[in-house]
């Protein structure tokens, strides 16, 4: 009998892992047999690409077995791991820009007619060979810089199949692309499905799961609460999975009073980039900008910052037209700018909570031009406790913290600058369900206390849930504007692809 | 701070520091006369431009940058405070228009890479040749020599009877030390090597304090360039070729990084101090120069390797 169809062809037992003060993995369990599509499910620090990391050899597991076709297995690295079939496609593809498709497919391992000469005939045509087994219209020899998302993504997995993947995992490979592009992936995953590969599949987009899983495999804080053939599960049952309880104590909203204009934009332009943006920020509100990547949400926030350069437009902060031609600037005004990006945009991660939390007040902090070290240890201090950073002490770095906590730390820096109008790019982006829930209790405090918060999000439940008002961004423009009691999520998403004229405000 | 975070944040100048010193005792064992006052003053005494320098090129390497002009600037500082001295002008006045030349050279380093977007490696490097072939030119390839004992003083003098060089450098170290540790230029240094767009993003200006960070290594390289002049007696044009080179290993040696966002002035100091003592102790030994190069050479792979060993991180 094929052994294929009797034992998984990757079966995870008691996986654990742990990182500096988070259990990443506890006790997860899983099999992926050849053929199936098994979708992995959970919310964003459940666990899920720590389990692929472990996979495809990125990460070290610290306790567990890894069995391929029922024989336990030591991965020892990403190379051992493609030598051993298990694939990996990331959201950020791993391809060199500059090169053909075909020379990514085989990179480290091209045909060679001599020692260290390359045989770029045969190269040529085993790459296309497997990019027309795999039925896409991608021709081998074009530089991969000039091919649309969707077809580098072909590459990533045209490179992975030549490498004999058995198992291949795809990490939110749907996000960047369009729903042709979306229906021609589908047809290459039943393609590859029917050759015996396993396909692990992670997506946030839940319809798409019914459309493509077989089974699916729901991870919450790292450990394993269940899995269902897809055709035995509903919608409801694996949210109620995946957050472990109802959806309503998830976003607990507080209305604050609405006091005086905080932040006034006027046609704000920047050519190709932003078109007559238009919309006012009043203290004690919430405001939610939706809109999909690429729509303009962060460039305006980069814009209104004085990060990017504009190309006209006024600015008004607390009622007074202003000129904020860099981030000092509106710093200086009482902008705080939270960014979608912490690891490269919000936080130095080699300097300490308390360096990075006074950073933007160093100035301010010092006499003289002398640093009042007091000073800075008592505003970290005060930031410590208000926040519940959970951090051994004022000096320990940053890069050392869980991804909440890192929020935290770039919140305490725009509390330190006695910030009033803040604008959070993605707040709860990477970051677990407890700490989501503790980010939107601060931002209710910053409310109450009379800021105003601009709140960038690309999960709608989390802009319905948090907002007073909404603002969709489409190409660039405010293609819609509401209230809270009368926003959906559907209206959301029809402004957002730009098929609603704008509401009154 | 606790002691445990006092020894993670000094730990890796504690293990240079016991580098050196291993070095010393066995340089001890071999050769009784290293560990002798007038030695060691001697070792302080040939470290202290090589320290001088390194210390602009610290500031530089934390800042996530690099100079390679330092060399160059040590000459051209050198001869235009030379020939202002032999055409009578007032020591002090002649020292001042040095540091200046210095200080102008770094600064338009700075601008080049800041507001002309260039990499440092480029621009120092263009800036490296164009001042030598600048002390060159204004020197006619000749020397200038011959000075009064009271520029002299700098490189012969003694406070407390510790030698003028050696004070010199101990003051530029604790004000750099202070600098970088007590001042928001210094706290900048770190973070714009560690994250220049976080660093931006919370309102650094980056681009002033880097031209600044450039005219400050400028300024140091004609410091040294003016204890250099005085001790040889004389302001060559090929004065100072490879000393980036030693003031840059002086600086890895020392724990920075070349990343940037790492790195510390004591560091340095003990850095610079390991190639003086092991430059000393080779020529006490009677080691040819060649063998020198090779063991010099050896030292810095070593502190490097050794360094990484330790901070890997686990998988």
């Amino acid at each position: 009998m094929n052994p294929a169809l009797t034992v998984p062809a990757l079966a995870l037992r008691g996986i654990r892992k742990e990182f500096p003060g988070v259990v990443a993995l506890d006790g997860v369990d899983l099999d992926l047999w050849a053929g199936e599509v098994h979708v992995l499910l959970g919310e964003n620090g459940a666990g899920k690409s720590t389990l692929m990391k472990i996979i495809s050899g990125a990460v070290a597991r610290d306790a567990g077995e890894v069995l391929l076709d029922g024989v336990p297995i030591e991965i020892r690295g990403p190379r051992h791991a493609q030598a051993l079939g298990l694939g990996i496609i990331y959201q950020e593809f791993n391809l060199i820009p500059h090169l053909t498709a075909g020379e990514n497919i085989f990179l480290g391992r091209e045909p060679r007619l001599l020692a260290g000469v390359i045989d770029q005939r045969a190269l040529v045509r085993a790459a296309q060979k497997i990019l027309d087994e795999l039925g896409v219209a991608i021709d081998a020899r074009s530089v991969v810089s000039r091919l649309s998302v969707a077809q580098q993504q072909m590459v990533e997995v045209a490179k992975a199949l030549s490498l004999n993947a058995r198992v291949l995992m795809m990490d939110e490979p749907t996000s960047a692309l369009t729903e042709q592009e979306i229906r021609e992936l589908f047809a290459t995953i039943a393609r590859l499905k029917a050759r015996g590969v396993a396909l692990v599949y992670i997506s946030h987009r839940m319809e798409e799961l019914f459309v493509i899983g077989d089974r699916v495999t729901v991870l919450r804080d790292g450990r394993h609460v269940g899995t269902r053939p897809i055709g035995e599960t509903t919608m409801p049952e694996l949210v109620r999975l995946m957050v472990g309880r109802d959806l309503k104590d998830q976003f607990p909203k507080q209305t604050a009073p609405v006091g005086d204009e905080a932040l006034r934009v006027e046609g704000l332009r920047r050519h190709g980039v932003l078109h007559d943006i238009n919309f006012t920020l009043r203290r004690g509100e919430v405001v939610g900008l939706a809109g999909l990547m690429g729509s303009g949400r962060t460039e305006l926030a980069r814009a209104v910052f004085g990060a990017d350069p504009v190309d006209g437009g006024r600015i008004f902060v607390g009622g007074h037209e202003r000129q904020i031609g860099s981030p000092r600037a509106a710093i200086d005004l009482g902008l705080g700018f939270l960014t979608e990006d912490r690891k490269h945009q919000g936080l130095v991660l080699g300097l300490s909570v308390q360096e990075n939390t006074c950073l933007p007040s160093v100035g301010a902090f010092s006499r003289f031009g002398v640093m009042q070290v007091a000073q800075e240890s008592a505003a970290t201090a005060a930031r410590i406790a208000e926040l519940r950073i959970k951090t051994p002490g004022p000096h320990q770095r940053v890069g050392t913290l869980s991804g909440g906590n890192q929020q935290k730390v770039v919140l305490g820096k725009w509390l330190t600058t006695e910030a009033d109008v803040f604008i959070f790019d993605e707040p709860t982006r990477g970051i677990d369900v407890g700490a989501k829930v503790e980010i939107y209790q601060l931002i209710n405090q910053l409310a109450a206390r009379g800021a105003a918060v601009l709140m960038i999000s690309s999960e709608l439940p989390e802009i319905l849930g948090m907002s007073d008002r909404i603002l969709v961004m489409h190409a660039g423009r405010i293609a819609g504007e509401f209230t809270a009691a009368e926003a959906t999520q559907e209206k959301l998403l029809a402004a957002a692809l730009g098929r609603a004229g704008r509401h009154a405000a | 701070m606790k002691p445990r975070e006092f020894l993670a944040h000094s730990g890796r100048q504690f293990g240079t520091l016991v580098g050196l010193f291993a070095l010393c005792a066995v340089l001890w064992a071999l050769t009784p006369h290293f560990l002798t006052v007038s030695n060691l003053l001697n070792v302080a005494q040939q470290t202290s431009i090589n320290a001088v320098i390194a210390v602009g090129l610290t500031f530089v390497i934390i800042s996530g940058g690099i100079d390679l002009s330092v060399g160059s600037l040590v000459a051209f500082s050198g001869v235009v405070t030379a020939s202002l001295l032999q055409r009578t002008v007032p020591v002090p006045l002649a020292l001042l228009a040095g540091l200046m030349t210095g200080l102008a050279c770094g600064l338009v380093n700075g601008l080049l890479i800041t507001f002309g977007r260039l990499p440092p490696f480029i621009a120092t490097l263009g800036i490296m040749s164009v001042a030598r072939g600048g002390s060159l030119l204004y020197t006619n390839g000749r020397p200038v020599s011959g000075f009064g004992e009271d520029f002299r003083w700098i490189a012969t003098g003694e406070i407390l009877r510790v030698p003028v060089p050696v004070v010199i450098m101990i003051v530029v170290y604790a004000i750099a030390h202070f600098v970088l540790r007590r001042t928001p230029f210094g706290r900048y240094l770190f973070a714009m090597g560690g994250n220049e767009e976080a660093a931006l993003l919370s309102g650094v200006r980056v681009r002033l304090h880097k031209t600044l960070v450039y005219g400050v290594c400028g300024l140091l390289s004609a410091l040294a360039a003016v204890m250099l002049t005085a001790r040889l007696n004389s302001a060559q044009p090929i004065a100072g070729i490879n000393y980036e080179l030693d003031a840059i290993a002086a600086t890895v040696i020392g724990g920075a990084s070349l990343l940037g966002g790492q790195g510390s002035v004591v560091g340095t100091l003990i850095g610079a101090l390991i190639m003086g003592v092991l430059r000393n102790g080779l020529n006490l030994l009677g080691v040819s120069s060649f063998i020198q190069q090779v063991v010099i050479g050896a030292v810095i792979i070593l502190a490097v390797l050794l360094d990484t060993a330790f901070k890997r991180p686990k998988r």
